[in-house]
């Protein structure tokens, strides 16, 4: 039980707490060290490590919440970087990424489930294919894998479709949170002074030789330091504030079908396929929150702010999820949904460093989740200069995984109040008057998995609308 | 509210009408402790949130609304000195019957004699549906507008509405009452599936009812801006309500050592509702979507007899054997036909999973019970009486051709 009782201070300290304890009044005048563009997963582990290393940091987001972009849809895996490049700095970042994850989950109260990767061969040329990845894993440092042959495999997944004919499998590809992961690293940056601005985009720049100027939807931002994360907006960023780009972005759209909470005993580890030139293939997996998801799709795609689900590609995965895990069959589906990679005209990541003191983070396409705080890194090591490093503060976040006690098993929650995904009225009031509020149905969904069950809002849509009212910037009600 | 017991003679889950119903009767049987327990925060289901009549002419004999049907329920229950307890969660069936238990005063778990499911119904999602788009706010279930148009605010002015079973026709009348305007009622099929009188309301509302059409995709970023139909036509609509193929809310049944009926969703149960576990009881729209809320009354109240006499020790534990069946069917309740006595259920209830014209047979080992023509649409009532225990038994529907 005292696991039980902390969590709930925890809940109880996220709610009285000052949003940013360490921020002091600035005025106009002041000057950023550091303009993050860009709140998606790599921009809030980027802002986190330049407050962490004493940079008064501002966040620009344009969008009405952050993680409103490449960032909402993926599939939630921790990677190793087993089939990344050889020696390229995608593989780097998702070494350090992982790494780093694992160092300071604990202190954020973030979770981890434990699952390991299968890579499934289906058909002989695969089963071919397998040494050449088992050694490309080897050379990326991930050398704890080992071969399945069809028993083995069979032992290690019962529920495997018949054609399954071996696989490797890579012990330490897990499974986390891919929005409680982000907010943390953002809270704890806020916890160190670092500033952020939704609905805030940048129009225009001004670089005079030693600091920019950003003028913004939200008025000017002098900093000495631009850091562009701007996802599917990287390449017009670059354009606006440099006149070039060094690449295009070509949004690659991924839909995902979620299965509802039976089907998370189907399967122990994340199913991969042998991967392709273009992508990883269909995954199957289980969610940190106890359901079964089958996806993505990648189809290019010419729109960067809207993802289209339709019929076809999520019957189709539908049907590759049944030929992967047969007992799927009698298993109800509760969401749907989909994301936008943003991919450019290569496969590598585009990080690079202007003389005009800005550095361009782009091309992350579909590891950013894992890479997010290697590539912090990485970019951290690419200035030079130094602040007083302050004593780190780690606020925690609360938790939302199965791995972990829920707030609904402590007392003084105020009830449940969605009952698909137990989801309790302190939960959603916590998560209104946090550091970052929810502003929205879709913020207040990431923050606290209200109305993504199996109802999808058909027991707990009266009293949202009740709880949400005046605090949203998109009200869930229209007026008279 | 009083503190939640730690045992009690029967527990009911659920305080819509089949749950209150049971308990009600349960008191005036003499039952001591009856405790009732429901997530929400007032107890009624349902109706709580459905404005419009008729309610309650089964019950109480005159036509009511909705919240005013659901407050009788509650009052009468009442009456009976009940406890009704609400905001609390039931998170686990443990064997027993023993119930896991979240609420604000923390975890804490009931134990009882007897058990009675009467969790209730919902209607499917748009995901289950697989309606595809962009996902921005106001698409919605008829459950949610209710409970939205309770708090009396307004998620969309002119929304379209999927499906045209009955409770279809109440989103369309809760829309009325509240000054929303829907622009059309859109149908897969080639005709509405409630029945006459009910069917001819669009016509009477001046709303184009849209037949063998189906929603594809919706449009809008943060609101639905148009809706996109299967015959390729945009239907402008600023919402989207998603309206029946209820099922059962089972999603206790699933974590649990009860069996689960694969057809229905619901539990699996003989006449007196019994489930497979020991002491565990069903009722209601839990056990088949779905029902009216005075057939679910109606149900709860005969399934109260059973529990009474299971208390007696009047029921013996053999579960008895499973009815066979054959055809198109979505739905047969009970599953099972037990030795004992004749309380409980009194007819058996199927439904057809698609529209059908052919021969509907009961069987008892080689001889016919019933044979009867039907003609049926699925999420119609089809009933047949209950047969008794002793030879084998079987429900056939061979599906004629139609001319």
């Amino acid at each position: 039980m005292t696991d039980l009782a902390s969590y709930a201070s925890v809940l109880a300290k996220s709610l009285l707490a000052d949003p940013s304890p360490l921020a002091t009044s600035r005025t106009p005048n002041d000057t950023f060290d550091i303009a993050v563009i860009g709140a998606g997963v790599v921009g809030c582990a980027i802002a986190r490590r330049f407050a962490l290393a004493g940079a008064r940091v501002v966040v620009l987001e344009k969008a009405h919440d952050v993680l409103d972009g490449a960032s909402k849809g993926n599939s939630a895996i921790l990677h190793t970087g087993f089939d990344a490049a050889i020696g390229s700095l995608e593989a780097e970042c998702l070494a350090a990424g992982h790494a780093e994850y694992l160092d300071i989950r604990e202190r954020l109260n973030l979770p981890l489930l434990k699952s390991g990767a299968l890579v499934i061969a289906w058909t002989e040329q695969e089963e071919g294919a397998l040494p050449e990845l088992m050694e490309q894993a080897r050379k990326n440092g991930v050398d704890d894998i080992e071969l399945l042959d069809a028993n083995q495999l069979r032992h290690a997944e019962p529920g495997l479709g018949s054609q399954a004919r071996a696989a490797f499998r890579v012990p330490r590809e897990y499974l986390i949170d891919p929005w409680s992961a982000p907010l943390a690293y953002l809270t704890q940056a806020i916890a160190h002074g670092a500033e952020v601005r939704r609905n805030c985009a940048v129009t225009e720049g001004n670089f005079d030789g030693a600091q920019w100027t950003l003028t913004s939807s939200h008025g000017a931002f002098r900093t000495n330091h631009v850091i562009n994360a701007a996802g599917l907006y990287g390449d017009h960023v670059d354009q606006t504030l440099l006149g070039r780009s060094a690449f295009t972005i070509k949004p690659r759209k991924g839909q995902f079908v979620v299965y509802d909470k039976p089907a998370f005993n189907l399967a122990s580890h994340i199913l991969l396929p042998v991967p392709n030139k273009i992508t990883k293939g269909i995954v199957v997996c289980r969610t940190i929150w106890g359901n079964l998801l089958v996806g993505p799709t990648a189809e290019e795609q010419a729109d960067r702010a809207h993802v289209v689900l339709d019929q076809g590609a999520l019957r189709g995965l539908q049907k590759r999820g049944e030929e992967i895990l047969p007992a799927l069959k009698s298993h109800k589906i509760t969401a749907l949904y989909g994301g936008l990679r943003p991919a450019t005209e290569e496969k590598h990541y585009r990080i690079t460093r202007h003389p005009e003191n800005l550095i361009t983070v782009g091309g992350i396409r579909s590891t950013g989740l894992s890479a997010a705080l290697g590539i912090a890194q990485h970019v951290r090591g690419l200035l030079d200069e130094n602040w007083l490093d302050p004593t780190p503060i780690w606020p925690q976040v609360p938790n939302l995984a199965e791995t972990a006690p829920r707030d609904w098993q402590s007392a003084g929650h105020g009830g449940v109040l969605c009952h698909c995904e137990m989801v309790t009225r302190r939960e959603v009031i916590a998560a209104l008057n946090s550091a970052l509020p929810a502003q929205s149905l879709a913020g207040l969904k990431r923050r606290t998995r209200v109305t993504m069950g199996r109802c999808q809002g058909y027991y707990c849509a009266g009293a949202l609308v009740q709880l949400t009212k005046d605090k949203f910037t998109q009200a869930m009600t229209v007026d008279d | 509210m009083t503190d939640l017991p730690s045992q009690a003679d029967v527990v009911i889950v659920g305080a819509g009408p089949a749950g209150l119903a049971a308990a009600t009767v349960l008191r005036q049987c003499g039952v001591q402790s009856v405790v009732v327990l429901d997530r929400e925060d007032q107890a009624g289901g349902v109706p709580r949130h459905c404005l419009h009549s008729p309610y309650g002419l089964r019950e109480f004999r005159r036509p009511m609304t909705g919240p005013r049907y659901a407050k009788a329920l509650v009052k009468a229950a009442k009456t009976e000195g009940l406890s009704i307890h609400t905001g609390v969660t039931v998170t686990k069936l443990l064997p027993g019957p023993m119930l896991q238990i979240s609420s604000d005063a923390g975890p804490t778990t009931l134990q009882a004699r007897a058990v009675l499911l009467a969790t209730g119904a919902r209607e499917a999602s748009r995901a289950e549906r697989m309606i595809g788009g962009t996902k921005p706010q106001g698409v919605i279930s008829t459950g949610a507008l209710q409970l939205i148009l309770a708090s009396g605010q307004k998620p969309f002015h002119r929304p379209a509405i999927l499906g045209t079973e009955l409770v279809s026709f109440s989103a369309l009348l809760s829309c009325k009452l509240a000054g929303i305007h829907p622009v059309a009622m859109i149908e897969p099929s080639e005709r509405t599936t409630a029945r006459r009188p009910i069917g001819l309301f669009p016509k009477v509302l001046g709303i184009p009812l849209l037949t063998q059409t189906d929603v594809t995709e919706v449009e809008g970023r943060s609101r639905v801006t148009a809706l996109r139909l299967s015959t390729g036509q945009t239907l402008k609509a600023d919402g989207l309500i998603v309206t029946g193929q209820f099922q059962p809310d089972a999603p206790l049944l699933a974590d649990s050592c009860i069996t689960v009926d694969a057809l229905t969703g619901g539990p699996e149960i003989d006449q007196y509702g019994r489930c497979s576990e020991a002491g565990y009881f069903a009722a209601g729209n839990l056990l088949r979507a779905v029902e009216t809320a005075g057939w679910s009354w109606a149900e709860g109240r005969r399934i109260a007899a059973a529990i009474h006499a299971h208390l007696s020790g009047l029921l013996a534990a053999d579960l008895g054997q499973l009815i066979r069946m054959s055809g198109p069917l979505s739905a047969l309740v009970p599953q099972r036909i037990a030795p004992g006595p004749a309380i409980g259920l009194d007819a058996l209830q199927l439904r057809v999973n698609t529209p059908v014209s052919g021969t509907l047979c009961l069987l008892a080992g080689a001889s016919v019970i019933v044979s009867k023509r039907l003609h049926s649409r699925p999420e119609r009532r089809v009933l047949l009486p209950l047969p008794s225990y002793g030879s084998e038994l079987a429900v056939q529907l061979n599906v004629t051709d139609p001319t």
